[in-house]
């Protein structure tokens, strides 16, 4: 039980989210590819007059969307049941120097708080950390035509060219976001 | 059974109606693909890849623990899919396994321009569109912000698509 509690290392977890590749495959033929539910969701809820959001996403995406329902369930779950008290994340020292430099001073929970609650929304940098980036994110994905899983794990797996260059282009731009972007904003 | 009767009621029934029409007759029940969330989901959490973190250390390469989370998934889900590829396995429910290559696209730009900026929200939001789900279980519920305006962006793409360069 206590190593339930402990964070799971790499070579326990890694492994584990890479079976989900052929675990979904052999379910019924279904790509591992998380951000295709953004756009049944917007298919959903609005769709407009655009033909990109025309298509029957329940039949499309209805797998997809119960998997994320089923992500969502999990996160309940592992931060109910799976997390010790007072829980830190250990990233490395050198890693803690840098984002306190940054300015942040609370690095505890799963998320720095100044970053991710509703009342650092009314701050310039908790509103550009929720709203641009959860933006670029959703407009990236979609016009690489994947995100991590999508590309980085599936596509890769698959060996496919445009996913190895997709995945540059999520370091060049990650990179470039961390070491010259985020010192400006924060 | 009454498991069964819990997940059922929180979604659409006609979803469900239409993703057992769309994998076939004798497919996969929808259940599976909650359970298979469920697990990915705490993965994501006990690994800590969902943590904004993480994914800062990673950028900063000051641990090794991204990667070995993101190399070993890949390994294993090569292996599989090799597998799958050379036994000619057919999915659960009898289809034959139909792996879709990427559209190429003569200088890809969608591959490096979308990644680019796929990676700057990344190293934002620090989390994509996975974890984004999972950390609004997790009880990060501002996420729900972070989603909306991920859906924002996809539908901007969706308007813009037939302009965009590919």
């Amino acid at each position: 039980m206590e190593f339930l509690l402990e964070p799971w290392p790499w070579y326990v977890a890694g492994p584990l989210i890479g079976l989900m590749v052929p675990l979904l495959l052999m379910l019924g033929g279904k790509p591992f590819g998380l951000s295709a539910n953004l756009r049944h969701m917007c298919a959903a809820v609005a769709p407009g007059d655009l033909n990109f959001f025309r298509y029957d996403w329940r039949k499309e995406g209805g797998w997809n969307l119960l998997f994320a329902l089923g992500i969502l369930v999990g996160g309940f779950v592992a931060s109910r049941w799976l997390l010790p008290e007072g829980y830190t994340v250990a990233i490395a020292e050198s890693t803690r120097g840098d984002l306190q430099r940054l300015g942040l001073q609370d690095l505890s929970g799963l998320m720095p708080s100044e970053l991710f609650t509703w009342t650092v929304l009314s701050t310039g940098r908790g509103l550009i950390t929720l709203v641009l980036g959860g933006f670029l994110v959703g407009f990236g994905s979609r016009w690489a035509g994947g995100c991590t899983s999508g590309h980085a794990i599936s596509g890769l797996a698959t060996l496919q060219l445009p996913s190895l260059i997709a995945v540059a282009g999520f370091f060049a731009g990650g990179l470039l976001m961390t070491h010259v972007i985020l010192p400006l904003i924060f | 059974m009454s498991t069964q009767v819990t997940t059922t009621s929180v979604v659409d029934p006609e979803m469900l109606a239409a993703c057992a029409d769309a994998t076939g007759t004798r497919a996969a029940a929808p259940v599976w693909f909650v359970m298979a969330g469920v697990a990915l989901g705490i993965l994501f959490l006990k690994s800590e890849v969902l943590t904004w973190y993480r994914i800062q250390e990673m950028f900063r390469f000051q641990a090794f623990h991204m990667y070995g989370v993101i190399a070993s998934a890949l390994g294993i889900a090569t292996v599989g899919v090799q597998l799958i590829r050379r036994m000619r396995l057919s999915a659960w429910n009898g289809e034959a396994i139909f792996i879709p290559d990427k559209q190429t696209t003569p200088y890809g730009i969608r591959y490096w321009g979308g990644g680019t900026i796929f990676g700057l929200g990344w190293g934002l939001l620090g989390a994509c569109p996975g974890p984004m789900f999972a950390l609004l279980g997790a009880g990060i519920t501002v996420m729900v912000v972070a989603i909306a305006s991920a859906m924002a962006g996809t539908w901007l793409y969706g308007a813009l698509q037939s302009r965009l360069p590919h």
